[in-house]
């Protein structure tokens, strides 16, 4: 494969793996909570947090980027704490590519978990606690397996999503290669250079398949989920 | 084992109020749709919890809003079968069944093997729920409740979602719980004929309120529990033991007033039976009555007599140590000139009792 693609391509493709892998896999947990909390909690505040979820779907990439900029930038408030107290610095790093993917991946995340925990009968949950599993049981042996393929349907769409972020990373974490130069950051740089579209290309054809393979993997399960 | 219950909560449209006593045996809580009984056994889960009043189970507190003490649903130990099953669809029913073990407290109990032998679905431990009928479904969610050792049984309309074949196919199971493995039953139905076959104790309700308590003969045979019953469905039973077999299709039965010859059953000579008399199918006679296809002829006297709202008239008879209900016309009751202390004779024809309405006693 490095064979065919160029070095820089190759580090392009590497990176823009790395960073959806580590944003899908830090936000389960979280996109997790959300579902549960949207789809079963009332609580006040929820309309917000809901709005709050789903704004970096509307908002206009570069404004997310800017924001996240603002937040977590060097002499942002988010980013001085991050710096001073746990030694992690975001903004232009690969660290902020993942932030970014995370936050532009998460609606889509929660979107696809929130159907599948609706789609839980809670009168199953109440035989469970009828037959002697405490709550944190119940939710182990009953809601986990059958939201199951949701949250995997759920966790493709934010990886291939995180995968084809732009607008808010190249604004966050601008386009170094090596370092924060994701594959559609690529695509944008060789694009830019006389002589470059033969690599673009390859780009988006690697990106036209991790995308339609997402889209496929994630109706099939989401099609299960309904079936039961 | 006793439920004591006092309880009320306010529902949308009626408030309920129930007060009533379970005693071992099954406790049929017998009601139209909408009286609240569903209420009232979640409430016993723990899936409810009511306004105000107070539960205890032999004397153990499973809610008091007194004392602000409340058991949550899985701490209970209260086996729960639903109308609906509510089998885990992911779970093979070998995995179903198990479910409840893993928290059991109470060590002894059946073993998988007994339960499965006893609701006969040791061949379905494999499928999963998707690929069960309705009656496997109903039998599994028993099977599953069984095991997890449970203080007391709670069923809700068990049998409501299956047609009549698949019912008086379960019956039986339900008879073998009750009188085998002694599981005390909160038995939930608006069927009179399942009441009259299962229960032990009737506690009817109307509107959220309980209107009657007391033993299933005694209460079956009120004529004033006719009309929450509902006047077709009014019958009364009778305690009887298998005398014999007879070689024409015939099985002799003993009741406290005399014999009774019905379609054979398949309980064994010396079995104690409970057969459901309804009072539609008995005619009344002032002589013994001659040269008539009728097997059955009882020697009674009238105890009581209700006038319904319709043509028709309830007689209450004392024959023997039990009670008969017979429904007549308010024609043939003036001709005849019933009254409280007449003696007369009873007579049920053979092939009007359904061969379900006879139950193990």
């Amino acid at each position: 494969m490095t064979g065919w693609l160029g070095p820089e391509e190759w580090q392009a493709v590497a990176l823009s793996l790395r960073v959806a892998l580590v944003a899908t896999v830090l936000s389960l947990p979280f996109g997790l909570l959300a579902a549960v909390a949207l789809a079963r909690w009332n609580f006040p505040g929820k309309g917000l947090l809901n709005g709050l979820i789903h704004l970096p779907l509307v908002l206009p990439p570069v404004v997310t980027g800017y924001l996240l900029l603002l937040a977590f930038g060097p002499q942002g408030p988010a980013g001085r704490v991050l710096a001073d107290v746990f030694g992690v610095v975001l903004a232009f790093r690969w660290t902020g590519a993942v932030l970014a993917a995370a936050i532009m991946a998460f609606p889509l995340m929660v979107r696809a978990m929130r159907l599948a925990v609706e789609a839980v009968d809670p009168k199953l949950e109440e035989a469970a606690a009828t037959l002697g599993a405490s709550r944190g049981w119940v939710f182990a042996t009953v809601t986990l397996p059958l939201i199951m393929p949701g949250l995997i349907a759920g966790a493709i769409l934010a990886f291939a999503k995180a995968m084809g972020e732009f607008g808010a990373t190249i604004t966050f974490v601008s386009n170094i290669p090596g370092q924060t130069q994701t594959l559609p950051s690529a695509v944008y740089a060789f694009l830019q250079v006389p002589g470059g579209e033969a690599a673009a290309m390859r780009l988006v054809l690697i990106s036209v398949a991790v995308s339609m393979g997402a889209l496929l993997a994630s109706e099939f399960l989401a099609r299960r989920t309904v079936r039961r | 084992m006793t439920l004591s219950l006092d309880i009320s909560h306010a529902l949308p449209g009626f408030t309920l109020n129930a007060r009533f006593e379970a005693p071992a045996g099954i406790t049929a809580l017998f009601g139209r749709s909408g009286a609240g009984k569903t209420s009232v056994v979640n409430a016993v889960a723990g899936l409810l919890r009511p306004d105000s009043g107070r539960i205890t189970l032999n004397g153990s507190v499973l809610f008091d809003s007194a004392a602000g003490q409340l058991l949550p649903a899985h701490k209970r130990q209260l086996g729960y079968v639903f109308q609906d099953a509510r089998l885990f669809p992911h779970l093979k029913v070998s995995a179903n069944l198990v479910y409840g073990m893993r928290f059991a407290r109470n060590r002894s109990g059946p073993t998988v093997e007994e339960v499965c032998a006893l609701l006969d679905i040791g061949s379905l431990l494999d499928r999963h729920p998707g690929d069960l009928s309705g009656g496997e479904k109903q039998r599994v969610a028993i099977g599953r409740a069984l095991l997890s050792r449970p203080r007391m049984l709670l069923l809700d309309e068990p049998l409501a979602a299956l047609d009549s074949g698949r019912k008086a196919g379960i019956l039986p199971y339900l008879e073998r719980l009750r009188d085998d493995l002694g599981v005390p039953m909160l038995y939930v139905s608006h069927s009179v004929a399942e009441v009259a076959r299962l229960a032990t104790t009737v506690v009817v309700m109307e509107n959220g309120q309980v209107t009657r308590t007391g033993p299933a003969e005694t209460v079956l045979s009120d004529l004033r529990m006719i009309r929450p019953l509902g006047v077709r469905e009014a019958g009364s039973i009778l305690p009887a033991r298998v005398v014999t077999h007879h070689p024409d299709g015939l099985s002799e039965l003993s009741v406290s007033g005399g014999r009774l010859l019905l379609p054979q059953t398949n309980l064994q000579p010396g079995a104690s039976t409970r057969v459901r008399i309804l009072a539609q199918d008995v005619i009344l006679s002032l002589q013994e009555p001659r040269g008539l296809s009728a097997l059955n002829v009882l020697p009674a006297v009238v105890s009581e007599l209700k006038e319904g709202e319709g043509p028709g008239v309830i007689c209450q008879l004392r024959c023997g140590e039990d009670y008969v209900l017979a429904r007549v016309t308010r024609r043939s009751a003036d001709a005849l000139k019933l009254a409280p202390g007449q003696t007369l004779y009873a007579v049920i024809k053979a092939v009007s009792v359904d061969p379900v309405d006879v139950g193990r006693g």
